[in-house]
């Protein structure tokens, strides 16, 4: 938009009311970006705000060429903004403003609930500054009453100087009077336009059409106006106005008011203000404003008051924070003085820790899996032994302990055993997590989803110990990998122990992150394996004696001396035999046995035989999509 | 008092003029009320004796309006000179944020302007305010008389203004020197908020 350059410092009438804004406007039309920058001046209508910013851009316009001058209303600007948007030009626009000199801005007040404009205003804002070009802007209310700004905004506009502009005054009226009808060549009688200017109007835009009438009264055939004749002709325009005697002599009272005014300017802490405005914006918002308060208290202004109030923006936004997810888990703490209080910071993290600490702990080990249930033979003795000694002293000894063996061998028993001991040793319930890895994930892909992470994150982090099985599936995830890394040295840091159990040693498991696994074989890492005879003797004893079986020395040198890959096959052994036994209403004989066993020692051979002989990957069930538990929110969880 | 709020956005300043009876105190706040436009002026109180002689003290409010945002106010008071409104003087002079000093310029009230100025500071230390952190400015009233009645403004300035303090010849009956006065101080007030030294200034 062109600046209307009839609109000049030459033809605006200065009086004690406008003083400081006009003192302030010319300095920045003399050396724009150097002062003052931005400036906003800001006054109820009529009163020569968009005079003033017209005549800045008329000045500059005239004695720097170099500098490209800009007046836009809000309005146009909103606008533009949109256009640019809806043709995505917005880097057009931007560029656009990006040139200007000395960017004039009308209207401020229209910025409230503009959110993507402010935000616009504010990028343009730190560009045109920092590259010290000047911005003026005028607005009908201060800047503290215009509602729903971003505070970043306000905090930028307000670091230049602000400036209001008061209705003019009995001086200022007459010269406003007196410029007026000498610019449109008008005469009146004596004492026509004091009577004028003793009316106490309110703006300048009422005065002008109050001289308008008496002109056009004048001129179109009613004679020279009289004195005495002015309110009548006026009229409305004259009734219930206040009426102001004219002074005798002011002109000292006014040299004495531009001084004060300009002594005031230079000497109020503009700091204090701002901190005022800061405090007044966020106790408006609810927060206790202490820290604010103090550093006002403090004779030494802030090395930087924005600052200042950035910080205390900051722990206002890690409040709001950590109140949005003490929301989820305990509405009525959420509603704790201290997550009002920028002062309480602490506090109110350590209650959101509490809440989540004692919020639904994670998964802990099975009840019926114990130590006394579990039998101990050479193939195992090592993993066993591990554990026993973690029970008796955890954390300390063998952390972490990675028990590795093929599917069956009862990793899992003994991992459980393991927590259930801890359990019993620290008498701490929820102290123990034992979880599935597979569990581990989907909680992980859940908790970020409903965008909960940070309080699933934190009921690992405060666990007493940590059991994962089946750690094998976290291998190739990099996410839950990322966060078990971090749980791993939460709790490692913390002595807590850590157990985890895989169908493979670390260093096989492929997909998985190197520094999970240095940290993995960092400890003790033990291999459990498919049942030694003496084992298998035992298992099978006790196997048949819970169905009710009483096995003799012979059933059980049969049984012992075939071979199985894990505890899970004798006790499908087991279950088989004594089924088979019921279904044919006999006994159960070393010679029913084998007669019930012996076909399959065939058909075991031909399996086995078949496993060496096709591709083994095909018989890894975690390459087979379709017998993937859950292929969807993995696939989520991959994509992450 | 409250100097600048910054919670109401208001600026009020007190001014005291101190010195001997019949220095010309209550002259003084008369010219600048006389300047006041209508609209500024508030209304002046002077409570006075039949001799229009202070007994108690002047009061002028000055509404200045709107500077910066702060809503603006002075009030100007004076002190009655005499020796025996001593109590008067103390009440009046209780959370001043600046003192102007008026003194006789006549010859033979030297003695007289001493004694005020000593007493003064007396009444300064008594409300345990120390005297040369008060903002203060010196008015030399009355050279408009005679020569041969009056001291000039350098020697009373040799007299009373060890402190170095801004001074000004005056004439407060016709105006000259009044609002250089008020405009002094106003300015030294007004620099204490920059200096930080307001107490209690939220």
């Amino acid at each position: 938009m062109l600046v209307d350059s009839r609109l000049r410092f030459d033809n605006f009438v200065v009086g004690s009311a406008n003083r400081l804004a006009v003192a302030a406007a010319r300095a920045v039309a003399d050396t724009p970006g150097t002062v003052y920058n931005p400036l906003f001046m800001y006054s109820s209508s009529g009163l020569g705000k968009t005079h003033l910013m017209s005549a800045i851009g008329n000045q500059v316009a005239q004695k720097r060429k170099d500098l490209v001058v800009d007046l836009v209303t809000l309005d146009d600007f909103v606008q533009q903004l949109h256009e640019a948007i809806a043709a995505g030009e917005t880097e057009k626009f931007q560029e656009r403003y990006l040139q200007i000199g000395v960017l004039l801005i009308d209207d401020m007040q229209f910025l409230t609930g503009h959110r993507e404009t402010q935000t616009e205003l504010l990028r343009i804002f730190n560009a045109l500054t920092a590259d010290g070009r000047q911005i003026v802007m005028t607005s009908d209310r201060p800047l503290s009453e215009i509602a729903d700004v971003d505070e970043r905004l306000i905090t930028r506009l307000a670091g230049g100087l602000i400036v209001d502009i008061g209705a003019p005054d009995y001086e200022t009226r007459m010269a406003i009077l007196k410029a007026k009808c000498e610019e449109r060549g008008v005469r009146f009688r004596g004492g026509v336009i004091d009577e004028v200017g003793r009316l106490e109007f309110k703006n300048v835009r009422e005065l002008q059409g109050a001289l308008n009438r008496l002109i056009a009264f004048q001129t179109l055939g009613g004679g020279q106006v009289d004195p005495e004749a002015v309110v009548s002709i006026l009229g409305d325009l004259a009734e219930q106005r206040a009426r102001t005697n004219p002074p005798r002599a002011s002109g000292e009272f006014a040299n004495f008011l531009t001084d004060i005014s300009l002594a005031v300017a230079h000497h109020v802490e503009q700091w204090k203000s701002r901190l005022n405005d800061g405090i007044a914006y966020w106790s408006g918002e609810g927060y206790r404003t202490g820290i604010l308060e103090r550093v006002l208290q403090d004779p030494t202004p802030p090395t930087s008051v924005e600052s200042v109030l950035r910080e205390f923006e900051g722990t206002v936004s890690k409040l709001r924070d950590l109140e949005r997810q003490l929301l989820r888990i305990d509405k009525a703490l959420a509603a704790h003085d201290a997550f009002r209080d920028p002062d309480r910071l602490d506090e109110a993290e350590q209650l959101l820790e509490r809440a989540l600490r004692t919020s639904a702990p994670p998964p802990g080990p099975s009840a019926s899996f114990t130590r006394a249930g579990f039998e101990v033979g050479a193939s195992n003795q090592l993993a066993v032994r591990a554990a026993d000694a973690i029970v008796a002293v955890p954390g300390s000894r063998y952390n972490p302990l990675f028990i590795h063996g093929p599917s069956g061998v009862g990793k899992t028993h003994l991992m459980n055993a393991i927590g259930n001991g801890l359990i019993d040793a620290t008498g701490e319930t929820g102290g123990v997590a034992c979880v599935p890895a597979q569990m581990f994930v989907d909680e992980l892909i859940g908790a970020l989803q409903e965008g909960t992470v940070d309080r699933w994150r934190a009921r690992y982090r405060h666990a007493g110990a940590l059991l994962l099985d089946d750690v094998q599936f976290v291998a190739g995830k990099e996410r839950t990998q990322e966060e078990l890394f971090h749980v791993f040295n939460a709790l490692y840091a913390d002595g807590r122990q850590l157990v985890f159990a895989s169908d493979r040693p670390p260093r096989e498991l492929s997909g998985l992150e190197e520094r999970l696994r240095s940290r993995f074989e960092g400890g003790l890492v033990v291999q459990m394996q498919s049942p030694d005879r003496a084992l298998r003797e035992r298992l099978y004893d006790r196997f048949l004696k819970d169905l009710g079986v009483e096995p003799t020395s012979e059933m059980l040198t049969y049984l012992a001396d075939r071979a199985v890959a894990s505890v899970r096959e004798i006790i499908g052994t087991a279950n088989r035999i004594v089924a088979s036994a019921e279904v044919k209403a006999v006994a159960v004989t070393a010679s029913f046995i084998r007669a019930e066993l012996q076909p399959d020692d065939g058909e075991v051979l031909r399996a086995a035989a078949m496993r060496t002989a096709s591709d083994t990957f095909f018989l890894d069930g975690e390459k087979i999509v379709w017998q993937w538990p859950d292929a969807a929110t993995r696939l989520v969880e991959e994509l992450r | 008092m409250s100097l600048v709020n910054y919670a109401t956005r208001e600026i009020t300043c007190k001014i005291v003029y101190y010195g001997p009876g019949r220095s010309g105190k209550t002259t003084n706040l008369h010219y600048i009320y006389g300047q006041v436009p209508e609209d500024r002026k508030g209304k002046m109180v002077s409570l006075a004796t039949q001799t229009d002689r202070t007994l108690f003290f002047d009061f002028l409010p000055l509404d200045l309006g709107m500077i910066s945002g702060f809503t603006t106010k002075f009030q100007l008071y004076t002190v009655p000179g005499q020796v025996y409104y001593q109590t008067t003087r103390k009440l009046v002079l209780q959370g001043a944020d600046g003192v102007v000093f008026v003194a006789d310029s006549q010859a033979r009230q030297l003695e007289e302007n001493i004694e005020s100025f000593r007493d003064l500071h007396a009444n300064l230390a008594e409300q345990g305010i120390e005297a040369r952190t008060v903002p203060l400015v010196i008015q030399y009233n009355k050279q408009d008389l005679p020569p041969d009645l009056i001291l000039s403004a350098h020697e009373l300035s040799d007299a009373l203004n060890f402190r170095g303090v801004p001074e000004f010849a005056a004439d407060a009956l016709h105006g000259p020197g009044v609002f250089e006065t008020l405009r002094s101080i106003s300015e030294v007030v007004l620099k204490r908020l920059s200096a930080g030294a307001t107490a209690g200034s939220r």
